[in-house]
């Protein structure tokens, strides 16, 4: 990559730290540059010490570096967070008048800028146009966008943004010219997306034909609410925050019992709520999707940071033994395509679907390919008119060799769909004799067969027979794909396995990846290795190594590489 | 035109004599009154024997959770505004498992039908007290009463302002019927709270119990008339008033959503492609083309 810069904006929560990163972010994606960012932040809304970190490129990128170019301080108190523990100085450009400037330190007067301008307000603004002319980045689409984002605010606040940003610019080119900019010139466009995880989960929800959808606020979760509530009306959609994540899935499950496509997305904490609303989906039939967003528990844990601490409580919440879905996305890309093929999936086999991801995934953006529409439909499997008949004769929970029963919804002339949580024979109706509930079991386990025929294959990347192979699931895809690259720059033979189905889990393949490697390594953000744990499991075959990170920060792909090669010194 | 026999379905498993029976007969005569075939009727259900109801009456059901048929039958009305929906639910279900739900669906109004079949004892589960069970009901696990106040239902509905509050008495079936079908052509939330003596649990509140404290309310009584519809929903003891006891004209869950209000959502299908439009958002304009080098 001849270009490759990391950059980060700083500060207090409460001073604009998101929405700062997100305006460069918007202005170098749109100006052909490739962007990946993620954010930390505290659980507060005042305060503390927060980040949204901007990496930028020429090139698709899949990953965070550590190693920062930049930093914008938007809080000098709070600096010495982000200074890096070892290695290069980043230049700083923090509020202040050019004399107090000191080596790297540069002083751009933001906060007296943006009241020149008319506003104190505007501070950030100006301190947008500096970074840009630190970036060596012309300016004309910072004020394109200053001009979209504040045009309902009127054309003073337009105005006066404008002109806070220019003041930062020219302020950083006359005073610090002698200083090398950073490389981050405008590019041929790329046309492409800048989508967030929970961005690309709530536009395939949409994409996927959802009617109903019904959450409570929680992180990593609220954006999906927050961006299909905005989008109900035009989209035609009902979005309803329940009382509570009980509410949530039991109103979800009675739209779906309606026939409307329904999903909800909740947190480690809420998901014990809904636990038992998934096996009443489980019991039912009921088709629903459920997005998982995960944070480091248990209980309140860390709420605002990041883990893949809940893969078993995925595969093994609820009472009773039911079949479900499990799907866990890797990037913005992959949570589109997994979201609305989990949807269809549902319906197919009418048994909950679980989309497992986390906070770093949720909160990341990245310059993504625009998703294919072509071929996408949205499959309801719904029982033909043949199938239902007449004369109340309709049977929702007929025995079938799929296991799948004809689903028939309510209000439909000559039948009645009667759904039971208790123990049921074909027409929905209680009973308790050995023989139905043992047939029933096998109606719901039978459809396991034709979802294991439906299962994603495990994604295998790099060279063949590795010495080398690093296995990962969910939002660590992007990162070990650089760890691997970085790997194999040094000479090894490196492969790279990501799995996006975890459930029903592709045993046969993994095990067939597992035997043609040298050195296995599984790297999970959780402690005890729950991935690792499945592939035993479900393999027999124990992977060598684990690297565990639980500090509720995502892993960066060099501290990857070095982990990797510490384990391989100690077994020398 | 359907007839008592359309709506025929599996045998009961209720005690002889109990209160439910007469609930059952009224809801059949009040959906037959009401002109609805059985696949026209949807009835939402939790756990316990209020909840086996819809076994017991041919009709499309969704028989959930304990304490969540509210929630349940919310989602199902949003998704399905065409179908009359029809939540029959005990003390225990409602106001206790559930009683967050009932709080929130007070608030929410969906245009749903509330038949809570209150019998102020556990059923199921085998006599232990409810939420309104009164503080003298000695139980298995309450040797000393229960040792919390019995729930207001009624008095907490008028003043969370539902829109149809009602009483009645499981021993008045014609009465009983009557309210079903005024609640069912009620739109909003209309709660009815059955007194349902059981009569292998709850030895205080009996058929000859009810028999000496039930009344009808007067004639001129004004539904509309907000604190006497409070002072009546408290009174308990030596009178209990049945009917319908309060009535507010107020908007109904869905009436600000056009999701819910253009009718169901699954006459609407949406493409993957309507989604297009949407992506604009996420391409951001450059405002000048590439810098010369």
């Amino acid at each position: 990559m001849a270009i490759d810069l990391n950059l980060r904006v700083s500060g207090q929560a409460g001073q604009g730290v998101d929405t700062l990163g997100t305006l460069l972010a918007e202005v170098l994606h749109a100006d052909g540059l490739h962007l990946f960012t993620h954010q930390d932040y505290m659980s507060r809304i005042r305060g503390g010490h927060n980040y949204y970190q901007l990496r930028i490129a020429d090139q698709p990128l899949t990953a965070a570096r550590e190693k920062l170019d930049l930093i914008v301080a938007l809080d000098e108190r709070g600096l010495q967070e982000d200074w890096p523990v070892a290695g290069p100085r980043p230049v700083v450009l923090v509020d202040g008048e050019f004399e107090q400037s000191e080596g790297l330190k540069l002083r751009v007067p933001w906060a007296r800028l943006a009241e020149e301008a008319g506003d104190a307000r505007y501070a950030n603004t100006a301190a947008a146009g500096a970074a840009l002319a630190q970036l060596g980045h012309p300016l004309e689409t910072l004020l394109a966008r200053l001009e979209a984002t504040f045009a309902r605010r009127g054309p003073e606040v337009v105005a006066g943004n404008q002109q806070a940003a220019r003041a930062g610019y020219a302020f950083h080119l006359e005073h610090f010219s002698r200083m090398l900019p950073l490389h981050a010139p405008v590019l041929p466009p790329h046309g492409q997306l800048l989508l967030s995880g929970v961005e690309a989960i709530a536009l395939a929800a949409l994409a996927g034909g959802v009617q109903f959808y019904s959450g409570y606020p929680m992180t990593p979760t609220t954006g999906i609410l927050t961006y299909l509530a905005q989008h109900a009306d035009g989209q035609d959609l009902v979005v309803e925050q329940a009382e509570d994540e009980i509410a949530a899935i039991n109103m979800c499950l009675g739209a779906a019992y309606g026939g409307a496509r329904a999903m909800t997305a909740t947190s480690g904490g809420g998901f014990c709520l809904m636990v038992e609303g998934l096996a009443l989906a489980g019991m039912t039939e009921t088709p629903i999707v459920i997005a998982l967003g995960q944070r480091p528990g248990p209980a309140t844990g860390l709420p605002t940071r990041t883990e893949q601490g809940e893969l078993w409580f995925a595969l093994h919440a609820g009472h009773g033994e039911f079949p479900r879905l499990v799907y866990a996305p890797g990037d913005p890309t992959e949570a589109f395509e997994l979201t609305f093929l989990a949807l269809n999936q549902a319906d197919k086999y009418q048994t909950p679907a679980l989309l497992l991801y986390d906070q770093y995934l949720a909160d990341m953006t990245a310059t993504v390919p625009r998703p294919d529409f072509s071929g996408l439909t949205v499959d309801r499997h719904l029982a033909t008119a043949e199938e239902i008949g007449g004369d109340y004769q309709y049977a929702r929970y007929a025995l079938t060799d799929s296991g799948v029963s004809p689903r028939a919804l309510p209000g439909t002339p000559g039948a009645v769909v009667e759904v039971d949580s208790d123990e049921h024979d074909v027409h929905g109706h209680i009973i308790e004799d050995a023989e139905t509930r043992k047939a029933m079991v096998d109606k719901r386990l039978r459809k396991s067969a034709g979802m294991r025929q439906d299962m994603l294959p495990p994604l295998l990347t790099g060279d063949a027979e590795p010495d080398l192979l690093l296995l990962g699931w969910g939002s660590t895809k992007g990162c070990l794909a650089e760890a691997a690259a970085l790997l194999r720059q040094s000479g090894e033979r490196v492969a790279q396995l990501h799995c996006p189905q975890l459930w029903p889990f592709p045993a046969e393949a993994m095990s067939a990846v597992l035997q043609s490697a040298r050195r296995t390594f599984v790297i999970e953000n959780n402690a005890t290795g729950q991935f690792r744990g499945l592939i035993s499991r479900e393999t027999g075959i124990c992977p060598d190594e684990l690297v565990a990170k639980y500090d509720g920060q995502p892993f960066a792909p060099q501290e990857i590489v070095a982990a990797v090669r510490s384990r391989r010194r100690e077994k020398a | 035109m359907s007839i008592l026999k359309d709506y025929q379905s599996q045998a009961t498993t209720w005690c002889p004599h109990c209160g439910n029976f007469n609930i059952l007969q009224a809801m059949k005569t009040a959906l037959i009154e009401l002109g609805l075939e059985p696949w026209q009727v949807c009835l939402v259900s939790g756990i316990g024997q209020a909840a086996k109801l819809p076994h017991y009456l041919k009709c499309n059901y969704f028989n959930g959770l304990h304490g969540r048929a509210l929630p349940a039958a919310t989602g199902l009305k949003a998704a399905r505004p065409d179908l009359p929906v029809i939540v029959t639910t005990g003390d225990g279900d409602c106001y206790g498992e559930g009683g967050n739900h009932f709080l929130h669906a007070l608030r929410r109004n969906p245009d749903i039908t509330v038949i809570v079949h209150d019998n102020q004892v556990y059923g199921l589960t085998k006599g232990q007290a409810s939420p309104t069970s009164p503080r003298e009901l000695v139980t298995r696990t309450q040797p000393h009463g229960p040792q919390s106040e019995p729930f207001a239902p009624l008095a907490l509905a008028v003043l969370l302002h539902a829109p149809f509050v009602a009483r009645g008495y499981a021993g008045d079936l014609p009465h009983l019927k009557d309210l079903i079908v005024q609640a069912v052509s009620h739109r909003g939330l209309a709660l009815v709270d059955v007194l349902q003596p059981c009569v292998t649990f709850n030895h205080l509140n009996t058929y000859e119990w009810y028999a000496e404290r039930v009344y009808p309310l007067e004639e001129g009584y004004d539904p509309t008339d907000r604190a006497a519809a409070l002072e009546r929903a408290q009174e308990w003891g030596e009178r209990i008033p049945l009917g319908v006891l309060y009535r507010e004209e107020r908007s109904v869950f869905g009436d600000d959503l056009p999701a819910i209000s253009r009718g169901p959502v699954t006459e609407r299908p949406r493409t993957p492609q309507q989604v297009e439009s949407l992506l604009a958002e996420f391409e951001f304009a450059a405002a000048h083309g590439v810098a010369p080098s």
